[in-house]
């Protein structure tokens, strides 16, 4: 028994943690004035799986989800490719390095949400605004943790590869890179989380669907339901898809300390 | 030294400075001139501190002489190259490579194709005794083992000279004296020309063909013996313990 405690002891409180919170939660709404402000977790949570069934606007919350995951990977993935060769170029030449390191350095602290107008007039209402805002969301991030990777090599491999014979593309390809693996990991788990974050600002640029599009549209029409109903939607996805991520990492990089 | 023929590494006049931003001019390392004979066991022994890894390093190639020049096999070091192998007083292994892709990276970087290339491998980890282990991680091996792995890496190129950096000088004092005798061991096996530095002077004793005791900084030779007891050692031998002590009694002691 108490080794099955040990076991999943984290899990245990975790969850027993999230117990007491709702039950303070639903006690608040039913006898203090915080439920004229706030819906009770009952209606929340009972609203939020109602939804896979029932549409909330056109679609089902399944569909919310997906549709915004869709607006999520795309700039993604292209974000995190972009970062990943600007973070070696800058951190494999000085001269690439001196040249672009004060733009990512002036232009990551900018919030996506400050570029809602720009991106409107630049690409219009349709989809590619919203991949403009997350992908300035996820690429800053990546180019710079993979930056900080290739300035991590130990200088010890660099030796040891060299006195084994290594040329510079070898090098490269053998140290350099195995080296800044963890680091884009990290990277793209960080940029994955504020990715998915930036979905609400992306989707306050019209749309008609989205788990953002749910929280802009409830405040739209005064629904506190429907916004409480989309936070928890953002929460769990972005549980889901962090976690998948974290599982995926230990996989691939089993030989660092991040990995154990 | 007498015997001029095999000689094959030479250091002619070698002086290193440093350039420290406090300090100014830094002489780490002052007019030295040794010759390394082929197939022997030599090795450094000097104060902390002294100088002797910068030695190495110039003779594998990572920091250049001031002045001077050491040559290797006829030809002058002026970068690191497969014909001096290293093994790092840290170990340096790739913590991304298992033991197996560790030993034959070098061959792997020559273009060496794959079966040689894991046959030749396969017979260096055998050599240092850890078959079964190919497919483990470095970080899952002990430290002793580790630095197996560092010796069969460096052995794995083939190269004319193994240059050993304090490779014991992490280890507890038993696997350190188990790695002496594993290192004499694969050393009688597979005869290569050896410079080992250390800052033990038992150590040197046990292992060496010949010592030269270095002095403090600016570091040179400041003593040169011959060690002709037969292997494998005994710490406890009478002649063990007489060389140590008149060795003890040159070498300049630091706090």
């Amino acid at each position: 028994m108490k080794k099955v405690y040990e076991k999943y002891k984290r899990i245990y409180w975790g969850v027993l943690g999230i117990f007491i919170f709702i039950c303070i939660w639903y006690a608040a709404t039913k006898f203090t004035g915080f439920g004229n402000i706030m819906p009770d977790p009952i209606t929340v949570f009972g609203g939020f799986f109602r939804s896979f069934v029932k549409p909330i606007g056109t679609k089902t919350m399944a569909l919310h989800i997906l549709i915004s995951l869709s607006r999520v990977l795309v700039p993604y993935v292209i974000g995190g490719v972009l970062g990943v060769i600007v973070g070696v170029l800058m951190g494999w030449y000085k001269l690439a390095d001196a040249i672009l390191m004060p733009y990512i350095q002036m232009i990551r602290p900018i919030p996506p949400i400050a570029w809602i107008p720009l991106s409107i007039i630049w690409f219009g209402f349709d989809e590619s605004s919203k991949y403009f805002l997350i992908f300035l969301a996820c690429f800053f991030t990546i180019a710079v943790t993979t930056y900080n990777g290739v300035h991590s090599v130990d200088d010890t491999l660099v030796r040891a590869a060299r006195m084994l014979g290594a040329n510079d593309r070898q090098l490269f390809t053998t140290i350099v890179l195995p080296t800044t693996v963890p680091y884009i990991f990290s990277g793209l788990q960080v940029a994955l989380g504020s990715a998915w974050a930036t979905i609400v600002a992306a989707e306050m640029i019209r749309s008609s669907e989205g788990v953002g599009w749910l929280i802009v549209r409830g405040q739209d029409v005064g629904n506190m339901e429907q916004i409480m109903i989309g936070i928890v939607a953002i929460a769990l996805t972005g549980l889901l898809i962090t976690t998948l991520m974290r599982v995926l990492e230990n996989k691939l990089c089993a030989w660092t300390v991040r990995g154990k | 030294m007498s015997e001029k023929k095999n000689v094959l590494i030479e250091f002619r006049h070698v002086d290193k400075e440093f350039n420290k931003p406090e300090e100014g001019v830094y002489k780490v390392v002052g007019d030295l001139n040794v010759e390394v004979r082929e197939n022997e066991f030599l090795v450094l022994f000097g104060p902390g501190q002294c100088g002797k890894s910068t030695i190495l390093n110039m003779v594998a190639g990572f920091e250049m002489p001031t002045r001077g020049e050491i040559i290797c096999n006829g030809n002058k070091v002026e970068r690191p190259g497969p014909e001096r192998g290293m093994v790092f007083q840290n170990t340096a292994l790739f913590p991304w490579l298992t033991v197996m892709g560790n030993v034959e990276y070098g061959p792997k970087m020559q273009g060496v194709k794959k079966e040689e290339r894991r046959a030749r491998a396969q017979k260096y980890i055998d050599l240092v005794g850890l078959q079964g282990f190919e497919n483990s991680f470095p970080v899952k091996l002990s430290g002793g083992m580790q630095q197996r792995v560092g010796i069969a890496r460096a052995y794995c190129n083939e190269p004319l000279v193994m240059l050993l950096d304090e490779p014991f000088g992490h280890l507890d004092a038993q696997t350190r004296y188990l790695m002496q005798d594993e290192l004499t061991r694969i050393w009688q096996a597979e005869k290569r020309t050896v410079i080992f530095v250390t800052n033990n002077i038992e150590e040197a004793v046990y292992l060496a063909d010949r010592i030269l005791v270095l002095r403090n900084c600016p570091t040179g030779v400041k003593a040169e013996y011959e060690i002709n007891l037969p292997r494998p050692r005994n710490y406890t031998d009478p002649e063990f313990l007489r060389l140590r002590r008149e060795i003890d009694a040159v070498v300049d002691h630091t706090l």
